[in-house]
């Protein structure tokens, strides 16, 4: 092999360079990851690679109004809490009365604030507003004050999306669009590479010229026809019979080449010693090459999975941009317009829509990586 | 929820039925019309006949229906619509083309596509190369080719919205929350808008689809490595070759079809990306390709279609080439082998 060829630079600096790229492919998706389960106030504040150390955030409260006075000891005193009902808060770390100096004193100290009034403030975000008479105004008296949070994580930003940004349902929509999507082609596609494959028939070297000559037809010079010709008929114009129609049709060339090549290399014998036995080709197709295909048919059934289920074009094209139909991609684009700087918003999204990919990727990468060799290094 | 789960699964159900039905029905149809055990041998024999005529259509029929309609009929559609205006009702002769060429738009996303396609295959195929070399020789090297490759199965769209968020901006003097302007400051430099800075930003949306494209050039061109002969290798070093000679004069050489395969697989994709650059400029910022600027034709003041499908004959144009190549190619290989 390859790599018992000794060759230097030292073994070190060879960990390190794949380290480095490593790290420079998986850093992106780490950091929609982290963020998507970061609390929404600290992503807009710190970088997600700080997630885990505390960070510093000045803020301001307002302490209670007179309302809340007691008198003690012949004076007047206001008591609370600078963080009721905020409970990321932790430790407050300074605090002023000035906008200008909101880290006037630390925590613990008493202000002087004039006219016999002092103000202490703690750590714990609790102070007490003392004077000497009776306090006139109803509402409170500003404090700004720095404080330290530490790290918060939540799956809030996915309950969210889920169930208010429209994700769960489009979810479930592009489930409707791709599971079909992917099927039906497989079907299609697996009795016409069987045909093309094993069958006599005229113009077969003809029909696999032109499927491969598909094969790279851009996409876009089936959009306006097929636009066209949808608004006419009317029963396909955004529906999902349309788009699976669409994509069957899209997926066929990719799907027939692999899968032809695929069934071609089956052992002769074995179809021969059937057809002498009487079987007829729907019944060799059934019990012969569709289970010996299976491979080839996983490696398919998961390009066309993750291509369905990735696509942004044919969906909006084709598909309708109303609740019941919009799909992932289509969601995730429409999020990237209205909610541009919501980073808890757009990440959590954007990892619900490239979970499942990733899972099937990660489940099936073996079939994958086959699927791609039999693609591409045989023929092209 | 549950209703509309329901009514998806009634759906999926139809459709995958329904296609289900057609094959079954229709061999069990021809079985029973032209049964093959028929009384007489001589009909028997005819009925074989017709039935190993007509099943092959069977089989294939759904296929050529669908890449008929889906995918010949709009070719020639296309080419007619773009000799027509845009409703696609009277002949306006190449007013369509002539237009494209005069349109700063247009010659923007010429412009860009060829940086594009410059760019792209090349950075893809070469990053592919070394990462296959390098992952090659360690024991982790399956590990890390996997989280190299695990972009591959991110949509463009989630791909789109990773690197907004690595290439975001806050004002001067804000903590920067994109990891590559926090990078910028943290090395002294001035926080950029990245996506907004003409001619560069080109670059910052091809990262994109790089990232996503490196793996796929490097697991085939990594199989494709694998197959070099060893001995040819070792000849080498016995010759006294360093690495990089041993890589650039005998490695490449020998996967060179394969790299030319992963190459113009990656500039087919580059012709047709669209996603990318709808998601994070939308064309705007001098980042205009073909693709996108066809979408927004398609729908553009009610859709004007002879100018979109003008646009998409440009992209196929720059397609035929590699589509000749590969017909021939196939072609070749059925005559030699199978």
């Amino acid at each position: 092999m390859w790599q018992r060829i000794r060759l230097e630079p030292s073994r070190f600096a060879l960990h390190f360079a794949v380290l480095f790229i490593v790290a420079l492919w998986t850093f992106p998706t780490a950091g929609l990851l982290v963020s998507s389960l970061r609390d929404k106030d600290q992503i807009a504040a710190s970088g997600w690679w700080t997630a885990l150390s505390t960070s510093e955030q000045s803020s301001q409260a307002r302490t209670k109004g007179n309302a809340d006075q007691v008198e003690k000891d012949g004076r007047f005193v206001i008591a609370g809490n600078l963080f009721e009902g905020d409970s990321a808060h932790s430790s407050l770390s300074a605090w002023g009365t000035n906008v200008n100096k909101p880290g006037a004193n630390l925590p613990g100290a008493t202000a002087e604030l004039g006219s016999g009034q002092t103000l202490t403030v703690n750590a714990d975000g609790s102070y007490e507003w003392g004077s000497a008479t009776a306090f006139p105004d109803e509402r409170g008296r500003r404090v700004f004050y720095v404080s330290s949070v530490p790290p918060r994580f939540t799956a809030e930003n996915y309950e969210t999306v889920l169930f208010s940004e429209g994700i769960g349902r489009s979810f479930v929509n592009s489930l409707t669009v791709t599971i079909p999507a992917t099927i039906i082609p497989i079907l299609i596609a697996a009795f016409a590479a069987y045909a093309l494959a094993w069958m006599k028939l005229p113009g077969r070297g003809f029909i696999i010229a032109v499927i491969v000559g598909l094969l790279v037809v851009p996409l876009q010079m089936s959009l306006i026809p097929l636009l066209k010709l949808y608004n006419a008929t009317g029963f396909l114009s955004k529906t999902y019979l349309g788009i699976w129609l669409a994509h069957t049709g899209f997926g066929l060339p990719f799907a027939i080449y692999l899968l032809r090549s695929y069934v071609a290399g089956l052992p002769k014998d074995l179809i021969e010693s059937a057809q002498v036995d009487g079987a007829n080709d729907f019944k060799i197709f059934r019990r012969i090459i569709l289970p010996l295909s299976f491979p080839a048919l996983a490696s398919f059934a998961i390009f066309q999975f993750l291509w369905v289920w990735n696509d942004l074009l044919v969906a909006i094209v084709f598909l309708g941009s109303g609740e019941d139909q919009l799909v992932l991609t289509g969601r995730l684009n429409s999020l990237l317009g209205s909610r541009g700087g919501n980073w808890e918003i757009l990440t959590a999204s954007a990892f619900i829509t490239i979970i499942v990919p990733l899972i099937v990727f990660f489940s099936l990468q073996r079939y994958f990586v086959r699927g791609l060799l039999a693609g591409s290094v045989k023929g092209g | 929820m549950l209703e509309q789960l329901v009514s998806a699964l009634v759906t999926v159900v139809l459709g995958v039925g329904g296609c289900l039905a057609y094959f079954y029905g229709s061999n069990i149809l021809l079985d029973r019309l032209f049964p093959a055990s028929a009384s007489n041998d001589m009909a028997a024999v005819r009925n074989l006949k017709i039935q190993s005529s007509v099943r092959p259509w069977l089989f294939l029929g759904p296929a050529l229906i669908l890449l008929t309609v889906y995918l010949i009929y709009p070719v020639f559609q296309t080419i007619w619509l773009s000799f027509h205006d845009k409703a696609g009702t009277s002949f306006v002769g190449t007013a369509n083309y002539s237009w494209a060429f005069n349109d700063s738009q247009f010659r923007q996303s010429i412009f860009n596509n060829f940086l594009w396609l410059l760019v792209v295959p090349a950075a893809c195929t070469f990053f592919g190369l070394v990462i296959a070399v390098l992952t090659d020789r360690i024991w982790w090297g399956g590990l890390a080719k996997s989280l190299i490759f695990l972009p591959l199965a991110i949509s463009f769209v989630g791909a789109s919205v990773i690197w907004k968020f690595v290439y975001d901006y806050r004002g001067e003097g804000q903590e920067q929350i994109g990891i590559l302007n926090a990078l910028i400051v943290w090395f002294g430099g001035d926080p950029q808008v990245w996506i907004s800075l003409p001619f560069w930003n080109n670059f910052f949306l091809m990262v994109i689809l790089i990232w996503i494209q490196t793996g796929f050039a490097t697991v085939i061109l990594g199989a494709a490595l694998r197959g070099v002969p060893e001995d040819t290798l070792e000849a080498a070093t016995i010759d006294g070759a360093g690495p990089f000679k041993i890589f650039w004069r005998i490695m490449v050489p020998q996967i060179m079809p394969t790299i030319i395969v992963v190459w113009t697989t990656i500039t087919v994709l580059v012709l047709k990306v669209f996603d990318i650059v709808l998601t994070m400029t939308n064309g705007q910022w001098d980042t205009q390709v073909l693709a996108n600027l066809m979408f927004d034709w398609m729908f553009r003041g009610g859709g004007d279609f002879g100018r979109g499908a003008a646009i998409a004959i440009v992209i196929m144009l720059a397609v035929l080439p590699i589509m000749i190549w590969n017909i021939r190619q196939a072609n070749a290989e059925q005559k030699g082998g199978h």
